[in-house]
């Protein structure tokens, strides 16, 4: 495969033709934040965090780097005024749901976000989509989906599927930018099929 | 009904619908359209048949889809000469069949004008269609849309027999472009450039879609045109079909108008009927069919990339579009999309030629537009003027201008994701790009007329309230954006304004343009931007009477 030069914050970086803009910044070591990205699932473009301003025959656009496919010439700046403005507020908009969620505070630290700029609602969730699509994708179990669309989108784990699968996995806890996965499931377990805990714990004791 | 086998079959076929109709017998439409049968047009289409059959009248009879006047409603044509009779009852049924009989007029019936109480028989001498330009509207009256017939008789499928016999694909494609037929969905793209790089899309398998969705709110056009006139939506597809080189079409339409489905389905299978769609049609090598898909009752189901994964049976959300449609679309193959009313377009392109076409409207926007005229406004409905027409035609000259003797205050366009102007800009042109610089993109064609009591700040509130619900939920700056704007509006329209909250919203209505993944997110802000831009002294007011009413003692 023919590989391909392009300019990241003022470096040549040259990558495999095909490879995202995300992709050849991070091989040269130039690091750019992502909430929903993940190296076993596919690229997904949803925390929108990654967006980068790309300028390509002389017209200057933003894109998400996750997505964007890296090109001959392409000039690439992954930190100006307007990047970081972009993923302030965004940061901002996740902390209106999960204020205190460790890698929300570091990249509010880093941006400068106020956590209080917007109205809360404490939901927890940032919406990346991890647990859903690596449950789908790596493990495809398919025990949590999203329901609902727009702001009441929700994560919710499949009582019948989850009560047979999640017991020996539980592997999208760790992924959770928010804990919010394992807290999801918990009240699933608690709720939907508490006998398996508690005959377990039988057993134990 | 045997398979038309040719072009000429298909004239002869139309010679022998025309041979049996008789232009000067009296003909009553009665009008099915969305407005009227709300106001159970039904019943008095049910009345009409009824009366028809006890008097033996010798007339046509016909329900029709929309004929435009919304709010006048229910509507009756008598023919011939297009006598219009509004609010129609079934109590006036036999007055109205007696006198088409004798070809009088049922003076009580007709127009007259709320102010003047001048009275206006045709329809050529009332004022809401006189300054209008039916191109694609005007044979709706005529036409039973469950009838192939009745669109064949009007010239229905010249057209793609003249496509098919007497053109290539590339002459069409060229014919189309030389048009300059821009999309009127809302980007206003050249629709010929887009069927190119579909057309040049190295996959064989290629596909054409109908946008029927018209989600935007304020806009009931498409679904006028569809509903009124499917086989010439269908006719256009597939031309477009042959130009492009597709095997296959789809009509993309909502789950929740029972009648537009039904008139599709219907003539699909018409069309399959008499060897206009299926294989070899009319003897041409071209092999074509189409289906119909329902939509999933959410809103971003008409954006592109979205529909696409919704005929594909996944949910729809929009993919991010670093890769055109027109290139990789439904299951990955090239997908050309235009709306309904693009489509509508094309049948009369290449019947009548590309010279006629540019002929009407303006220097970049040619042809006519539909327009749903709505609000603030005397005679409310389905438009059609050709493109550069002035606003001020459409909203005094056909709408009427505002009632109540109100003074008109803002003229709204593009739904939910257009734009507000100030009245003062009402002789602007009805023109895509014109529109849209002045931030009232036309959109779809929803436009919204607004009086001088109207608070815009609950206006820009109310449209962020429609989008929160319509939006897929999977990008943060559509998703949180909106949600935090819609908060941010509903407490300064509540008195709990703060004087940062300004700011908020500049922000978050400019990460939410620039970081959404599709147009519902990146357009989402756009009222409310064209709202701060012309009206920010009202959002101002608001808050800092918030303020003042706070720091008053209890």
């Amino acid at each position: 495969m023919t590989d391909i030069t392009l300019q990241i914050d003022g470096k040549e970086v040259t990558v495999p033709a095909g490879s995202t803009v995300l992709k050849a910044a991070q091989s040269a070591g130039i690091p750019i934040p992502t909430l929903c990205h993940h190296e076993l699932l596919e690229d997904y473009g949803g925390c929108r965090l990654c967006m980068v301003e790309v300028e390509s025959r002389g017209r200057t656009n933003y894109v998400v780097s996750c997505l964007y496919p890296v090109e001959r010439g392409l000039v690439v700046r992954t930190r100006t005024e307007k990047v970081d403005k972009i993923r302030r507020v965004i940061i901002e908009e996740l902390m209106a749901h999960a204020p205190d969620a460790p890698e929300l505070l570091r990249l509010a630290h880093e941006y400068g976000a106020d956590r209080n700029r917007f109205e809360k609602e404490a939901t927890f969730c940032v919406m990346c989509g991890l647990c859903v699509r690596y449950c789908a994708e790596v493990k495809q179990k398919h025990a949590v989906g999203f329901i609902e669309n727009g702001h009441v989108r929700e994560i919710s784990f499949i009582p019948e599927i989850a009560a047979k699968e999640c017991w020996d996995c539980q592997e999208c806890f760790a992924i959770c930018p928010t804990s919010y996965a394992q807290a999801a499931y918990f009240l699933t377990e608690a709720l939907a099929f508490p006998g398996r805990r508690k005959a377990a714990g039988a057993v134990s004791a | 009904m045997p398979r038309l086998q040719t072009a000429a079959e298909l004239d002869e076929l139309r010679a022998g619908i025309l041979a049996s109709r008789d232009a000067a017998k009296p003909s009553i439409a009665v009008c099915g359209g969305a407005a009227c049968d709300g106001l159970d047009s039904a019943a008095l289409g049910a009345a009409f048949a009824a009366e028809i059959q006890r008097v033996e009248a010798k007339l046509d009879f016909r329900v029709t889809g929309c004929h435009g006047f919304c709010n006048k409603g229910p509507n009756v044509i008598v023919g011939p000469g297009d006598v219009c009779y509004f609010e129609v009852k079934p109590e006036d049924v036999a007055e109205i069949v007696s006198c088409a009989l004798k070809g009088e007029v049922v003076d009580r019936l007709v127009y007259r004008h709320p102010q003047t109480g001048e009275t206006a028989v045709h329809m050529n001498e009332i004022p809401f269609y006189k300054h209008q330009m039916r191109v694609l509207t005007g044979d709706i009256p005529r036409i039973d849309p469950t009838r192939i017939d009745d669109y064949l008789a009007v010239g229905g499928y010249g057209a793609l027999a003249k496509a098919l016999s007497q053109m290539t694909p590339d002459e069409v494609l060229a014919e189309v472009k030389k048009a300059n037929l821009r999309g009127r969905g809302g980007g206003g793209f050249p629709a010929g450039l887009k069927w190119e790089t579909t057309k040049n899309a190295p996959e064989k398998t290629k596909y054409v879609i109908v946008n029927g969705h018209e989600g935007e709110s304020a806009a009931f056009m498409d679904r006028a045109m569809l509903t009124g006139n499917p086989h010439r939506v269908l006719e256009g597809l597939i031309i477009g079909g042959y130009a492009i080189g597709a095997q296959q079409g789809f009509i993309y339409t909502r789950h929740d108008s029972p009648s537009m489905a039904r008139h599709v389905t219907r003539a699909l299978e018409q069309a399959r009927e008499h060897g206009l769609l299926g294989e070899n049609i009319l003897s041409s090598g071209f092999n074509f069919d189409v289906e119909i898909h329902y939509d999933v009752g959410i809103f971003v189901s008409g954006e592109s990339s979205a529909l696409m994964r919704s005929i594909e049976g996944n949910a729809p959300e929009p993919r991010p579009k670093y890769i055109r449609t027109s290139v990789s679309g439904i299951w990955d193959k090239p997908s050309n999309l235009n709306n309904v009313e693009t489509w509508a377009n094309v049948p009369e392109i290449i019947s009548r030629g590309a010279d006629w076409f540019t002929s009407i409207g303006s220097e970049r926007s040619k042809g006519t537009k539909l327009v749903s005229l709505s609000g603030h406004v005397v005679n409310s409905g389905v438009v059609e003027v050709p493109m550069g027409t002035p606003l001020r035609t459409i909203v005094f000259d056909i709408g009427g201008g505002v009632p109540d003797g109100k003074a008109p205050k803002a003229i709204h366009f593009g739904g939910a994701m257009g734009g507000s102007i100030p009245i003062s800009m009402i002789d602007a042109p009805l023109d895509f790009d014109g529109m849209s610089k002045l931030g009232a993109p036309i959109g779809a064609g929803g436009l919204l007329v607004m009086n001088e009591d109207t608070d815009m700040v609950e206006i820009a509130r109310y449209l962020l309230d429609f989008l929160v619900k319509e939006s897929c939920g999977k990008c943060t700056p559509c998703r949180e954006g909106m949600w935090q704007m819609l908060k941010i509006l509903t407490n300064i329209t509540e008195g709990k304004g703060r004087k940062f909250d300004l700011d908020r919203l500049a922000d978050l209505t400019e990460v939410t343009s620039l970081g959404s993944l599709c147009a519902l997110g990146k357009t989402s802000s756009d009222p409310l931007k064209s709202m701060l831009r012309y009206f920010k002294d009202e959002f101002e007011t608001r808050i800092a009477g918030n303020s003042a009413a706070r720091s008053q003692p209890k």
